[in-house]
């Protein structure tokens, strides 16, 4: 393997781990707020579907992701509804909106374009284009530094690098702002908050609603800079690849980076070599698929050291004496 | 006192619960420039107006019954078992060894032997994250979810690489001999004089899907292990009391969950396609969570909620093929039962007990 | 006269169909301690839980400093200056006591001036009350006792003015609840009026200025401290005559039924909590544990009734015991005839949502006299029930009402009769009159008095002193992990024991 298709490799993880990245980020703090989140796949979806549409009709992307946003917003709402406000069974109310998803943006899609569930594709202001960082074509000869500037850096839509930027900015919210303590203190022992005087509702929406925004950024992503329009089922498991990232970070954000960054790689070598050959030894690609999950499955299983969720995770709150 | 009668609980609750998702379904039909009521009298015609039509409305409510049996065994032990989807896939595996390897006299014993491979294969997929939840306190949810993506992976390879037909493009096996064929409702029914459609899949398999409701219920309300699995749902400080090990409970019930809905594979693997194809289930391991959730994991409720689910099912077929409705419709409409009867559940459960607490208030 | 600090008017809460509060009033003057005692279940909790914006009232009136004041959330009563200090702590336990005192009371949006300023004014704190903790340690690395001085200080970083506390002795041992009430002097000297929960008279005719008096959701009494009594206090808290001591023959101690040797518990926390312990009961018998909560008595019940593992030698009629393995699970102890009234009935001993029939099974719901074949035979379980509800006079007589919905007294009968109705060779009973009505407390104080006359063992776990002396035929005091002494109860008073549970050895047992 030559040095550039390594470059070429670890470009595509770069945009794969994108969308990963930004819906992992989404579920870490929901999760950190006490509120479990499996319905990251539905509100990417959501979001992809009418950022696209929203592109398609305006010619304008970032008209696109602001549909997209207020789309996952919605289900995100929903999901606050379902669990904070009614105190329903969180993962139940995360199914319910991944199946809403499915459902409703076909429906819609159907109806708007009458092309079998998709939206027409998108060229031009609506989709989100590669921006090339100064002197990238000009450094692109320079041995070894010039492709990791040029390919590997440069040339990635503005939602990579805010995807990227995002990491240090949580970390910072997390763990250096009152947002952060009160949302970290919320996740783990919500009765503590509540005699402080602080609202847990209020928090707990606040994690829903910013858990909403990344998840629309990244259903945003996948529709309009990674691929060009809306398809079926376009998130393809995407959030629950997040999910075992999230897990496989123990909920931190720094880790969540590096393990979506894992995946990301995970997924360019499968689409990239298919069946891998490891000296008459052939890894099938069915396998490089079910790698994140069952590396996600091991650090559950507590092998390699154990994952423990925020201690309030999952549990609605109900004032006690 | 109970804060309403049990009856409320039973039924009004669910009832409601149906009628907000019925609601709103009609809207999203308006949205989408139809007619509602035009669409529920196509979906009833389709699904309930012929021989064919309930032939496929069965067809779809057995493989419900069984994966929403699934589910309800689990919840009972307060388990969660949202992996019915992987676990018929391997049940359907299991299925399609059983009948391709092995040469059978009678259908009757391929059944019975497809069975077993069925439920075996479906609990063997549930026992390792069954295990890690027990053993390691690994969330079940999860895991079981994990091991859906990993079911469909090990499918894919086994039909792609090691199963397919040489020569053959398609990754499925290739057609399980006539002898394992299951009779058909139509078969079952000719000889007795009823006259029931040809072309509709339901067959044997629902009558072992209304057998299974009545075991399942009887394990769970008649024998020591349902009440152990009760006992342990409500209470585990209080299983630990009472000497009921929550690691061999939380391991044998999910267990029987995965051989539940690895059992469906009967229905949809041997009894319909009669051959394994990639996603035989169509999503049938989650329709499971909105039947057990609606059915308020009894058996009788289950199997109701089964029936709607097929309705539903053929009818949303009909509306696809006759309107522009897409078949997602259906998925839209599940997603709200789930929601409705599931997470929003108190939404519809606060307002109701007030209700009943001012009107026992009043009459006292 | 000068204006109440705190004044309720007309305080009306109920639950559903409980009436929690009953039409409350009460005034406390600033600067004093003031006394709220009550049975469990009385609704102190409730009252003061209204006070601090927790529940809404459903009628009534807060005053604070002659102003009326409404207090919907935690956030206004902390701003019309009242500091609550729960009986379970409010506390993140992975965060620092620093971040917990700053939690919900930062200047700023950023956290570290906050954490700065805190550290500032918690070294003035500590200083002016005495009230030292280490800020940088993490809650779950500090004890219990530590733990409610970051209570106390949450509420005075907050400015708290009127200071609440919920039964705090519970988990303290007597010399942690003395240096508590020095410190509750101390603030009281600074001008701070506070209000104490609880239960315990002692602490209410040592601690306070003034005390009112809760039975039954009403505020039967207000009175100077000073004025009253202990027994005037416990008549107005039950509303009758306690009997304190239960009428009893001396037992007639036979043969050692349960020999204990060298016990050690380690929990799930990899702590130790018993400590290499000895002890013996007889045949007719009854031997009390007396302790302050968490001091390993409720871990040495478990291990015996078969619910967390342990090491050492434990034989039972001169059999071992196995002490970890399938083996030591509660089927197996129940085959070896020990029977267990567990401390906490409502997560363990019942099943709440199942019907009274099916809880008269729990935990005997393999004996071969409930099943019928390969399924369980309902009709001999439910002719059983109403065999034992009549003999224990369970109100109501309804086999078929879940667990739920009997009153605490009457739920702890099902268990007691389920239990002692086994006919066992050792009885484990734990707090078995906690949050029981003053009725079913003597009935069951009766029936195990009987079960001991029968020559049966029985080993019981309380932490209510009075009732380890009108039960016990010997008392074990137990103090981290240790048995710290015998005693037999007429050769002993309350003073000597609470020594002992503080850790005082006295003279060799």
């Amino acid at each position: 393997m030559d040095f550039l298709t390594l470059i070429q490799i670890f470009d595509s993880t770069i945009r794969l781990a994108t969308p990963l990245l930004l819906a992992c980020l989404a579920g870490l703090y929901s999760e950190r707020a006490g509120i479990f989140d499996i319905g990251l796949e539905g509100k990417m979806l959501m979001s992809a579907f009418f950022s696209a549409a929203v592109a398609a009709v305006t010619g304008s992307v970032w008209l696109g992701l602001l549909a997209g946003i207020a789309s996952s917003l919605l289900l995100a709402g929903l999901h606050g509804l379902a669990s904070i406000t009614f105190r329903g069974n969180q993962l139940i109310s995360g199914v319910a909106i991944n199946f809403l998803a499915a459902g409703m943006t076909v429906l819609i899609a159907q109806d708007w374009f009458q092309q079998g569930g998709r939206t027409p594709s998108l060229f031009g202001g609506a989709r989100f284009e590669p921006i090339d960082w100064p002197f990238a074509e000009a450094l692109s000869g320079v041995p070894v530094v010039g492709p990791i500037y040029s390919e590997l850096l440069s040339g990635h839509s503005v939602l990579v690098y805010i995807a990227f930027l995002a990491v240090p900015a949580t970390w910072w919210v997390l763990y250096r702002t009152r947002f952060g303590l009160r949302l970290r203190a919320v996740g783990e022992n919500p009765a503590a908050v509540d005699t402080a005087g602080v609202s847990v509702v209020g928090l707990r929406y606040a994690a829903v609603a910013i858990c909403g925004v990344l998840c629309g950024i990244a259903g945003a992503y996948l529709a309009t800079a990674l691929q060009a329009g809306f398809v079926k089922d376009m998130t393809a498991g995407r959030g629950f690849i997040a999910l075992a990232a999230l897990i496989f970070a123990k909920w931190r954000p720094w880790h969540a980076m590096w393990a979506c960054l894992l995946f990301g790689l995970l997924q360019a070598v499968a689409l990239r070599f298919q069946n891998i050959d490891l000296g008459g030894v052939v890894i099938p690609v069915q396998a490089m698929d079910a790698l994140p999950y069952i590396l996600t499955v091991v650090i559950l299983a507590g092998f390699v050291g154990k994952a423990i969720p925020p201690k309030a995770g999952g549990e609605p709150y109900v004032k006690e004496r | 006192m109970d804060k309403m009668p049990k009856w409320a609980d039973v039924v009004l609750i669910p009832l409601i619960s149906l009628i907000l998702a019925a609601i709103l379904s009609a809207l999203v039909i308006l949205g989408i420039g139809e007619d509602p009521v035009a669409a529920v009298k196509l979906m009833v015609s389709g699904a309930l107006g012929s021989t064919y039509g309930w032939g496929y409305t069965l067809y779809y409510a057995t493989n419900f019954v069984f994966t929403g049996l699934a589910v309800a065994v689990a919840f009972h032990a307060r388990l969660f078992n949202i992996g019915g989807e992987g676990q018929a896939m391997l049940g359907g595996l299991g299925v399609a060894m059983v009948c391709l390897y092995v040469p059978w006299p009678h259908w009757s014993i391929a059944l019975l032997a497809a069975m077993a491979a069925a439920m075996v294969f479906g609990a063997a997929w549930a026992a390792i994250p069954a295990y890690l939840q027990a053993k390691r306190g690994s969330h079940i949810v999860i895991t079981t979810i994990m091991f859906n993506f990993i079911a469909a992976a090990f499918l894919n390879y086994m039909l792609v690489n090691v199963m397919r037909p040489e020569g053959s493009m398609d990754p499925a096996t290739e057609r399980f001999p006539e002898a394992v064929h299951l009779p058909t409702l139509h078969e079952l029914l000719a000889p007795i004089g009823i006259s029931f459609s040809k072309a509709a899949p339901a067959n044997v398999s629902f009558l072992v899907a209304i057998l299974a409701c009545f075991v399942v219920w009887a394990l769970i309300w008649r024998t020591r292990l349902g009440y152990e699995i009760r006992a342990y749902g409500h209470s585990e400080t209080g299983a630990l009391y009472a000497g009921i090990s929550p690691v061999r409970i939380t391991i044998v019930t999910m267990l029987i969950s995965g051989a539940l809905a690895g059992l469906m594979a009967i229905n949809n693997v041997m009894g319909e396609a009669e051959r394994l194809v990639l996603n035989s289930t169509e999503g049938a391991g989650f329709i499971g969570i909105a039947v057990a959730l609606m059915g308020r994991s009894h058996p009788f409720g289950v199997f109701l909620a089964a029936l709607l689910f097929g309705f539903l099912y053929q009818g949303g077929a009909e509306l696809a093929l006759w309107t522009s409705i897409p078949r997602e419709l259906i998925v839209v409409i599940q997603a709200l039962v789930i929601l409705f009867t599931g997470a929003l559940d108190n939404m519809v459960r606060m307002p109701l007990e007030k209700l009943f607490l001012s009107l026992r208030k009043g009459s006292a | 006269m000068t204006v109440p600090a705190i004044e309720l008017k007309g305080i009306s809460k109920s639950f559903g169909p409980v009436q929690a509060n009953k039409n409350i009033s009460i005034s406390v003057a600033p600067g004093t301690i003031h006394g709220i005692i009550g049975e469990n279940g009385a609704g102190k909790s409730t009252l003061m839980s209204i006070l601090y914006g927790f529940y809404k009232a459903d009628a009534g009136e807060i005053w604070i400093n002659g102003e009326k004041t409404e207090i919907p959330d935690s956030q206004a009563a902390i701003a019309a200056g009242i500091g609550m200090v729960f009986q379970h702590f409010k506390l993140v336990e992975n965060f620092t006591v620093l971040e917990n005192i700053v939690l919900g009371a930062e200047d700023g949006g950023l956290l570290a001036p906050s954490l700065a300023k805190a550290r500032k004014e918690l070294e003035d704190l500590e200083e002016e009350y005495e009230l030292f903790v280490d800020p940088d340690k993490r809650i779950d690395e500090i004890g219990v006792g530590m733990q409610q001085r970051v209570e106390i200080l949450k509420a005075l970083y907050r400015k708290a003015e009127i200071l609440i506390l919920d039964e705090p002795t519970g988990v303290l041992t007597p010399a942690e609840a003395d240096q508590l009430f020095r410190i509750l002097h101390r603030l009281k000297e600074e001008g701070k009026t506070i209000i104490l929960i609880t239960h315990k008279l002692r602490e209410i005719m040592e601690a306070t200025d003034t005390v009112s008096v809760m039975r039954r959701g009403e505020m039967t009494a207000t009175v100077k401290t000073s004025e009253t009594s202990p027994e005037q206090l416990a008549e107005l808290m039950v509303g009758r005559k306690v009997l304190l001591r239960v009428d009893k023959a001396p037992a007639k101690p036979g043969k050692p039924i349960l020999e204990i040797e060298n016990l050690r518990v380690t929990d799930e926390a990899g702590v130790e909590r018993v400590k290499g312990i000895d002890l013996t009961v007889r045949a007719g018998e009854i031997v009390g544990i007396a302790g302050v909560a968490g001091n390993g008595q409720s871990e040495l019940l478990e291990v015996l009734g078969g619910m967390r593992p342990a090491t050492g030698s434990i034989r039972l009629n001169g059999e071992s015991l196995p002490l970890s393995g399938p083996g030591a699970d509660g089927q197996a102890r129940r085959a070896r005839h020990i029977a267990h009234v567990p401390e906490d009935r409502q997560r363990e001993g019942l099943i709440m949502e199942f019907h009274a029939w099916e809880n008269v099974a729990f935990g005997y719901h393999r004996d071969p006299a409930y099943q019928r074949g390969i399924f369980m035979d309902n009709a001999a379980l439910r002719a059983d029930t109403e065999r034992k509800i009549e003999k224990f006079d369970v109100r109501p007589a309804d086999a078929w009402l879940a667990a739920k919905n009997f009153s605490g007294g009457n739920q702890q009968k099902i268990v007691v009769a389920r239990e002692i109705e086994r006919n066992p060779d050792l009885l484990l009973v734990g707090q078995p009159t906690r949050g029981v009505d003053i009725g079913a407390i003597e009935f069951i104080h009766k029936q195990i008095v009987a079960l001991r006359d029968q020559g049966k063992a029985i080993l019981l776990v309380s932490v209510e002193l009075e009732e380890i002396f009108s039960l016990s035929d010997r008392i074990a005091v137990m103090f981290d992990g240790h048995i710290m002494g015998e005693r037999l109860p007429h050769e002993t008073d309350e003073r000597e024991l609470g020594l002992l549970m503080a850790g005082v050895a006295g003279e060799a047992a």
